[in-house]
């Protein structure tokens, strides 16, 4: 005997077992005392640059780690190793962002205690990391001067899930014709109070204020923790 | 584009809720999706048609409601729906706000089932 079509209440999260694995992540990053940053970013906008950049300029004062996601090739990794700093590549085949399960598996047998920080390179893409939580403390959003000040506009969600947006390849800006203004009143329309920050891995402009301010992040996320205990 | 994923991880999970309840027919997935969730509507209606092949689930409808963003204004101290995600204030007073109540949403609520 069949009844009659019902419906029934069942309320689940889709990504909660990538929530789930990033909440506990998260967890794992504060008992160790590391700082986890993320980079996202269109693929080309210099993510790669300012990562090697940031553990060049951080290697010599602090212990600092990268993971770094690609569809293929181990390219970045060799990159990110010229700076000294333990490099790991996630190779995602066809897979267009990185999920905290991936975060997790390439840290296995890493000491977390032994790092200051972390920092993880999502895949190039603006549109398909939003949805991904990596457990992260931070993530950064960058933008190069030789994209379009519009990209915050075409594509909010991404720099709505961000905490902080760079502008990369500053020292182009003028080729390019870059409009400063116009790119921050967008980042502000999407992300009202978001920190900015404008560099130039090549020339090293802009990379103090930035280095500053991710020490002083960590600094605070060290005293709450202290606090806590 | 990570909608096939996503729409595989939803087949699951109403296969589970069906397998709960003595593997009743599945007929409908009720989902809440929320404007900033990072997914697109058409290509997770899509991309379910294809994760539901070859499962019980074959021939199953997803049924999507749109969640708008929500924000908190504090200068009007209340919940405001704004009609842009390109424009985070107040559409009453303008007032620039980051604080996002609703838009996130990306929920399986209900299914519809025949026993």
């Amino acid at each position: 005997m069949t009844t009659e079509p019902r419906l029934v209440e069942v309320r689940r999260n889709v990504l909660k077992q990538n929530d789930v694995i990033a909440r506990a992540l998260r967890e794992r990053f504060r008992e160790a005392g590391v700082l986890a940053v993320s980079l996202v970013s269109s693929p080309g906008s210099g993510k790669t640059a300012f990562l090697e950049k940031t553990l060049t300029l951080l290697h010599p004062c602090y212990r600092v780690a990268a993971l770094v996601g690609d569809l293929a090739t181990e390219n970045d990794a060799a990159r990110l190793a010229r700076s000294q700093a333990p490099v790991k590549q996630i190779l995602t085949g066809t897979v267009c962002h990185l999920e905290a399960a991936m975060i997790q598996n390439a840290l296995d047998g890493w000491d977390l205690t032994q790092l200051d920080f972390l920092f993880i390179e999502n895949v190039g893409n603006l549109v398909c990391p939003s949805s991904y939580d990596l457990g992260e403390d931070l993530r950064f959003v960058l933008l190069s001067v030789t994209e379009g000040e519009d990209k915050p506009l075409k594509y909010p969600t991404i720099f709505n899930s961000a905490d902080v947006a760079v502008i990369t390849k500053s020292d182009l800006a003028a080729a390019v014709e870059f409009d400063e203004a116009a790119a921050l009143r967008n980042i502000q329309a999407v992300r009202p109070g978001m920190e900015v920050f404008k560099i130039s891995a090549k020339t090293g402009e802009g990379m103090a204020e930035y280095l500053e301010y991710l020490e002083h992040r960590r600094t605070c996320s060290r005293a709450t923790i202290a606090a806590s205990k | 584009m990570h909608e096939l994923s996503i729409a595989m991880s939803i087949v699951e999970m109403a296969q589970e809720e069906s397998d709960r309840r003595g593997h009743a027919q599945v007929l409908a997935v009720h989902l809440r999706l929320g404007r900033l969730s990072g997914v697109v509507k058409e290509a997770l209606l899509s991309s379910y048609e294809m994760a539901c092949e070859a499962t019980p689930l074959e021939g199953s409808r997803l049924s999507i409601e749109e969640i708008p963003v929500e924000v908190f204004c504090p200068k009007c101290d209340c919940p405001r729906a704004i009609s842009s995600i390109q424009w985070f204030c107040c559409p009453d007073c303008g007032t620039p706000t980051p604080t996002l109540l609703h838009g996130k949403e990306l929920e399986v609520v209900a299914l519809e089932i025949k026993e």
